[in-house]
């Protein structure tokens, strides 16, 4: 069985998650160790331990997301968050510095690693480097292979396998990726945020909306058309005189369809991103899921369920990604 | 005080067979940097077709002082690029540049290591982990801070500092070739079309202002890192080196000019004058070791 592992943005989003049928919810703390610090999200150390609590009471896993780079002097920050979460009981922490790993394997041994998806560990060699270092038990992957390459990378591999299979979709290796601190100063891996709040504006002139990021332009919208949330890798730009989504359209991550092929490549988790989305959302993509993994347990076709999100999706589009080859 | 010493990077570009071994036949007469890390750092599948010219400028450097250091793949896809990466990392003691952490365990154990710009170390932990596997110096992480670096350097005080001093900077690494899928082409067929854009192909926002270039799987900054405050504070963040990272012009004259600054016969503005001169791709960035967005400059305030 496929373990269903959904976002988190707050307490009730974990609720909503876990009663849409999520096997795993993943969440972080109220800080700048966790890749989704944005104002108004996460949990406080003590809204974790009665969300752990109340998970445990319905058999669903806590995974927390310490997730971020620690700053260099400041690495007290990451080892308290280490701290909090080893003392609340979650089935495991989600990491990525080797600074994270090594507070963790020393100070608690018992405590389950999963490594992140910024840790962009995409070889067998890296898995198991990962594995045989500090023990990690589980690897999310870069969402940078084909399902083919993800069954050659699950096969013999010394941790279980997490794969994203919905959601916001990084275009760029996640944890490869300086672009939002070379535009606006913040980034993923320093900050633990990618296109920063701080730094996009939109303005209008003319009827025609512009959104910016650190000044620059990054897309622009006749009037009525509906911008979203400007991401940086997908803008529009121009190169050799063609204007153009260069790096990926404003689209967004489905691959339900290819949910039999991730299971019988061998993963054990598939994830949603999203904890910025709120409790609707999850409860929806949850929801959805969940069926379709039930449909594929009994057998069936989980093809029905593929359409059931759509409108979800960043300007109602749909990809499923690097899981396919003609994506790259 | 010891003297900063200067390490040409890795070619990050995809230029002609013919063009990069006069290029390091250049590097080999010319450039006074002590260090030049040799290899493929960007794409697995340039690899087969730079391999023999790599090796005769190794030789060729060699001969002229210099000190060759392997580097390998950031993101070594398929099991052929891993055996290649494995040749490389196998052969030899001598030190090589890691961007990957599988290279941890393809390594002989005990080799020295570079722990490369690529790979995530951003803090004085992180960097002991990888100095207790044998790294004998980390060139950080571009988006890492002068002050960021020399707090790595307090607390990890016998680790050599490197800086990504010169070049557009790398700033990320994609499965798919945003420069072949702009042909119109798939990456397993790109045609190598990145071998085209011998600085990489400049990427504009829609209002026409420069912003980023294309080469191949790796996006970089359109402005052109050149870091070179009072050379007082790279000895404070405890650099001991400086990458400068091959772009298409004279770089023996790039080398020649921070010689002169690290040595104190040229001020940070005269540098940036004399290297203006040589009609760089970009404008000047130095924004990362300030602390800022990449894309800023000193010179604009």
């Amino acid at each position: 069985m496929v373990e269903l592992v959904c976002p988190a943005g707050s307490p009730a989003m974990l609720r909503a998650a876990v009663e849409a049928g999520a096997d795993s919810v993943y969440c972080g703390l109220r800080d700048a160790t966790n890749a989704r610090n944005f104002p108004g999200l996460n949990f406080s150390p003590k809204e974790l331990a009665e969300s752990v609590e109340w998970a445990h009471a319905r058999g669903a896993k806590v995974l927390v997301a310490v997730n971020t780079f620690a700053r260099p002097g400041e690495i007290q920050l990451w080892r308290d968050a280490v701290d909090v979460v080893a003392d609340c009981g979650a089935y495991a922490m989600i990491c990525a510095d080797l600074a994270v790993l090594a507070y963790a394997r020393e100070r608690h041994p018992g405590l389950r690693l999963h490594l992140s998806v910024q840790a962009a560990a995409g070889t067998p060699e890296a898995l198991a480097f990962y594995a045989r270092e500090y023990g990690v038990k589980r690897v999310v992957l870069p969402r940078v292979l084909t399902v083919e390459e993800i069954r050659g990378l699950a096969d013999g591999a010394p941790v279980e396998t997490e794969a994203f299979v919905y959601g916001g979709l990084c275009v760029m290796a996640e944890g490869r990726c300086a672009l939002s601190s070379y535009a606006a100063g913040r980034s993923p891996n320093v900050a633990g945020v990618c296109s920063p709040p701080e730094a996009v504006t939109f303005s209008e002139e003319g009827g025609v909306l512009t959104t910016r990021l650190g000044g620059f332009a990054l897309d622009r919208f006749e009037d009525g058309a509906r911008a979203g949330y400007p991401t940086l890798c997908k803008g529009r730009f121009r190169a050799a005189d063609e204007l153009a989504y260069l790096f990926e359209d404003p689209v967004s991550l489905n691959a339900m369809g290819l949910l039999a092929g991730l299971r019988e490549a061998g993963v054990t988790a598939v994830k949603v991103e999203g904890r910025q989305r709120g409790k609707a959302y999850v409860a929806r993509v949850a929801g959805a899921f969940r069926k379709a993994l039930d449909a594929l347990e009994r057998g069936e076709d989980a093809a029905p369920y593929e359409r059931l999100l759509t409108d979800l999706a960043e300007g109602g589009r749909e990809t499923t990604g690097a899981y396919k080859r003609g994506w790259r | 005080m010891s003297r900063i010493s200067l390490a040409l990077g890795p070619l990050l570009f995809h230029w002609p067979a013919d063009k990069a071994a006069d290029f390091y036949a250049a590097v080999a007469d010319e450039a006074p940097v002590e260090r030049v890390y040799l290899g493929e750092a960007v794409c697995g599948r340039r690899l087969p077709r730079m391999r023999k010219t790599f090796e005769a400028a190794a030789e060729r450097l060699a001969r002229a002082g210099k000190e060759v250091v392997w580097t390998s793949l950031p993101m070594p896809a398929t099991p052929g690029e891993r055996r290649v990466q494995e040749g490389v990392l196998r052969n030899g003691d001598s030190l090589v540049e890691i961007n990957d952490v599988s290279a941890l365990m393809q390594m002989t154990p005990d080799r020295p290591f570079v722990a490369g710009p690529l790979l995530n170390i951003y803090n004085e932990a992180a960097a002991a982990e990888l100095k207790a596997r044998g790294c004998v110096r980390l060139c950080g992480n571009v988006e890492l801070s002068l002050e960021a670096l020399g707090a790595i350097h307090r607390g990890c005080p016998d680790l050599e500092i490197e800086l990504f001093a010169f070049g557009r900077l790398p700033l990320a690494l994609a499965g798919r070739c945003h420069h072949a899928r702009l042909h119109n082409l798939h990456k397993d067929s790109c045609q190598f079309v990145c071998e085209r854009d011998t600085d990489g192909l400049a990427v504009d926002t829609l209002e026409g202002r420069p912003f980023l270039a294309l080469n191949g799987v790796q996006v970089m900054s359109h402005g052109v890192q050149l870091a070179a405050p009072p050379v007082e504070d790279f000895r404070k963040a405890g650099i001991v080196a400086l990458r400068l990272s091959p772009q298409d012009l004279d770089m023996a004259e790039v080398a020649r000019g921070f010689r002169d600054y690290c040595d104190g016969r040229l001020e940070g503005a005269a540098l940036r004058a004399r290297l203006e001169a040589l009609n760089p791709p970009g404008e000047f960035v130095d924004g990362y070791p300030r602390g800022l967005a990449g894309w800023r400059s000193g010179a604009e305030t």
